[in-house]
């Protein structure tokens, strides 16, 4: 028999080829592979993959006021805006009965969206639609609608309410990106900062990065002693310790949001030991609730076992001889720590520090108990226009930032450390 | 071996406890010489890791005291101690590059790059890895990182190496090889190695001496073949290669041998008397298989006879167990000489000579 050489295709004992052979007899294991984890991709798909997807879609959405314009916005489009200093009368006409005709609800919706890029426009459409019912219901014709617009309100004849349909006029717009950074439109369609007292997302951001910087950094601080006791307690006592670590997770954030409410505010438990103690005087308790201060304690101590765990979890493993050998090899307990100890513990470091900064960058509920006015994070401002103001394309801009940031650190850690070195348990 | 001047490490009266309730090590006296290969072997639990911890001085003697070079170290911290250790999984740092594990006892020593460079290469030329400074060691086989970690506890020159069954981790063969590697690095530098394992193998192999730990006390501490061949007590007949043992009570002491009545009625039996005082006391009898004879001639003092069980094919030898006096885990090891002919289930007509029967405690 021959020895088939090796260009020749392999062969099985029965003469099929073998990568035939092969994919067959893994088919029905791929398969039920493919079928067991199929669920578990539906789920991830719709609540994850699609709510995200809808996020960035609407973060850049213009289309539905186009919906309602569309003829307004073709004869806006023909505006020479260097020779007139009005829009051309078929403007006025096509929206004398887009208004007229227009379902009032997507006027409503409109007329949201018109307020965004300039405030005014709400109050003028609603008053001017009304006049423009009325005069359709007598059944006149106008003889110029731009002096009909104009009759009815004089702001008609200002050009920047016009101008604001600049930003308007396209499906797309990164509008919502630029009122997430306290920036929008002019006139001619430049990004500006926003008027001095519309600025507070750009402040909100920094105090976002603050925060979480300091919450992660005061985290490792207190969580790395603690996750090395837990690793090098015995284990009697390191599941006891385990057990205070969790205790937390157990317990509702809300309540421990509140508890830490009862403690910190001026005649909260920590202020009247104070006093008591008489290291302050009674007039002069310390605020330390619904302020930064608040927000850094309470979120340190709800993120701390994010911290911990990773922590834990890669120093379980550093064997305890590597301390001995170090020292065994001439170096002092300080120079062992630092030299031997600490490096090893690098993964738990950045994995721990990642996850509390992403946590943190997101936080909403605590800020908000605690935070008052000046310790709310970026999360506040996010559910303030979801559920307030109802400016969703803001809020997904928001939110997209927001992801764009934890994408961004992910990567910087994955160049820097390595994703593949990170331990969360 | 006594003589205080000469012993280089001197353990004195060192007792030992964790809890406080049980002692791990007990009165412990032990002296090593300049230069010398001492092996502390015992089973786990008996204490000699701890003897090893307390001379490195991550453990301290909860009474008496460690001599090294005549000066006594218990309050000296470990880091600066100046003793070399190889740690049982060699405790090799990840994070750093064969290179950086070797050169770090030398950079905390502050000494000099270049020459750092020069002695790190030397110790890794020492152990044959001279092109291996820039792998890290998880990059490296079980038997090199073997011998990193000699290269490491080495590299600095310590006054003395502790290793903690350094080959624990190795297979069987890289295990001898390696056994005669460090054997070879001894001879070579001089430097005085205390070495601990549970492989009486290794410690025959390796050591000057041997101290046989059990249950915190050294049972006896002597050369490799002393340790074999003139066991003091039936734990070190038992733990120290193959050992046959029949019971029995003395009947008859003279001198320094002695009669044996065996249990069960299966005779008399003559032997060195070593470690039994009196008529009338129980003893057990020692002999190593490879000195009982299957001779018919029967030349020896003692003659027996024992039933076949079971035949082991070794090749260069056939392992029977026999039935003999009632103990049917006694071993023989006939050598392969082409004309043994027997069958389980076989009587074989034995015999040894008195000299070769140890009467040691029961």
């Amino acid at each position: 028999m021959e020895v088939p050489i090796s260009t020749a295709e392999l062969l099985t004992t029965d003469g099929i080829p073998l990568k035939q052979s092969l994919r067959k007899a893994e088919r029905r294991n791929k398969l039920r592979a493919f079928l067991l984890v199929f669920p578990l991709l539906l789920f991830i798909f719709v609540t994850f993959v699609m709510p995200i997807g809808d996020m960035l879609l609407r973060s850049v959405d213009d289309s539905q006021i186009n919906s309602v314009f569309p003829n307004t916005f073709d004869e806006y489009k023909n505006w020479d805006k260097g020779a007139d200093e009005l829009p051309p009368e078929e403007v006025y006409k096509s929206l004398f009965f887009e208004l007229a005709n227009g379902d009032k609800r997507q006027i409503g919706k409109a007329l949201t969206r018109m307020n965004y890029a300039k405030s005014g426009w709400k109050s003028l459409i609603k008053k001017t639609t009304r006049e423009i019912k009325k005069i359709v219901k007598k059944g006149e014709e106008p003889v110029s609608y731009k002096d009909t617009f104009i009759n009815i309100n004089k702001l008609w004849a200002d050009p920047t309410y016009w101008y604001s349909f600049n930003q308007m006029v396209k499906d797309r717009s990164s509008i919502y990106y630029w009122n997430a950074l306290d920036r929008t439109f002019d006139e001619d369609g430049d990004v500006v900062l926003q008027d001095e007292k519309r600025r507070m997302y750009i402040k909100t951001w920094l105090r976002t990065f603050k925060v979480s910087i300091y919450v992660t950094i005061f985290c490792l601080i207190l969580g790395f002693p603690v996750a090395h006791l837990l690793a090098n307690l015995p284990l009697r006592y390191s599941n006891l310790l385990m057990i205070f670590v969790l205790l937390p997770f157990w317990t509702s954030l809300l309540v421990r949001t509140t508890a830490w409410i009862v403690m910190l505010q001026q005649n909260g438990v920590i202020n009247g030991i104070l006093v008591w103690l008489g290291v302050i005087s009674d007039d002069g308790r310390i605020q330390m609730v619904y302020n930064e201060v608040g927000t850094l304690i309470a979120m340190t101590q709800i993120l701390l076992p994010f911290m911990i765990l990773p922590l834990y979890s890669v120093m379980r493993v550093i064997p305890k001889s590597h301390m001995r050998a170090a020292q065994n090899l001439g170096a002092k307990p300080v120079t062992a720590f630092l030299r031997v100890y600490l490096p090893q513990t690098i993964p738990g470091i950045s994995a721990g520090g990642l996850l509390v900064f992403v946590l943190a960058i997101g936080y909403f509920i605590t800020p908000e108990l605690v935070g008052g006015k000046d310790g709310k994070l970026i999360g506040s401002w996010i559910a303030y226009h979801l559920k307030t103001t109802l400016n969703w394309g803001l809020c997904a801009a928001l939110g997209a930032i927001l992801l764009g940031i934890m994408l961004i650190f992910y990567w910087l850690y994955n160049k820097i450390v390595g994703i593949d070195n990170i331990k969360l348990g | 071996m006594n003589d205080t001047s000469q012993s280089f490490v001197k353990f004195e009266k060192i007792d030992k406890s964790y809890d406080g309730e049980v002692l791990v090590v007990k009165n412990l006296n032990l002296d090593i010489a300049k230069g010398e290969f001492v092996t502390m072997l015992g089973p786990s639990g008996s204490g000699k890791t701890t003897t090893l911890m307390m001379l490195a001085g991550f453990e301290t003697p909860t009474n008496g005291e460690i001599f090294l070079d005549t000066k006594p170290i218990s309050k000296i911290p470990p880091y600066e101690r100046e003793i070399g250790m190889v740690f049982q999984n060699y405790a090799l740092f990840p994070h750093m590059t064969v290179a950086e594990n070797l050169s770090f006892p030398l950079e905390v020593r502050k000494i000099s790059k270049p020459d750092i460079k020069e002695k790190v290469q030397k110790a890794l030329d020492m152990v044959e890895l001279g092109n291996f400074g820039t792998r890290f060691p998880a990059q490296l086989s079980g038997g090199q990182q073997q011998r990193v970690a000699l290269a490491r506890a080495l590299v600095f020159e310590p006054r003395l190496v502790l290793m903690d069954e350094p080959l624990g981790a190795l297979d069987k063969n890289l295990r001898e090889q390696m056994q005669y590697e460090i054997k070879h690095i001894h001879d070579r530098i001089g430097i005085t190695v205390v070495y601990v394992t549970h492989d009486q193998s290794e410690a025959l192999t390796m050591s000057n001496r041997i101290a046989v730990f059990n249950d915190g006390i050294v049972q006896q501490l002597s050369t490799p073949d002393i340790l074999y061949e003139k066991p003091e007590n039936s734990f070190v007949a038992k733990f120290i290669g193959e050992n046959n043992t029949l019971n029995g009570v003395v009947r008859e002491v003279n001198g320094s041998s002695c009669t044996v009545e065996l249990d069960g009625g299966f005779g008399m039996v003559k032997a060195l008397k070593i470690n039994v005082n009196e008529v009338g006391e129980k003893t057990q009898l020692s002999i190593r298989p490879e000195r009982v004879s299957i001779d018919n001639s029967a030349s020896g003092s003692n003659n027996f006879s024992g039933k076949i069980e079971e035949l082991i094919y070794l090749g260069d030898h056939i392992r029977a167990r026999l039935d003999v006096c009632g103990n049917n885990e006694f071993i023989v090891k006939v050598p392969n000489e082409g004309s043994f002919n027997h069958k389980e289930g076989d009587e074989l007509k034995l015999s040894w000579n008195s000299e070769d029967v140890r009467a040691l405690d029961l």
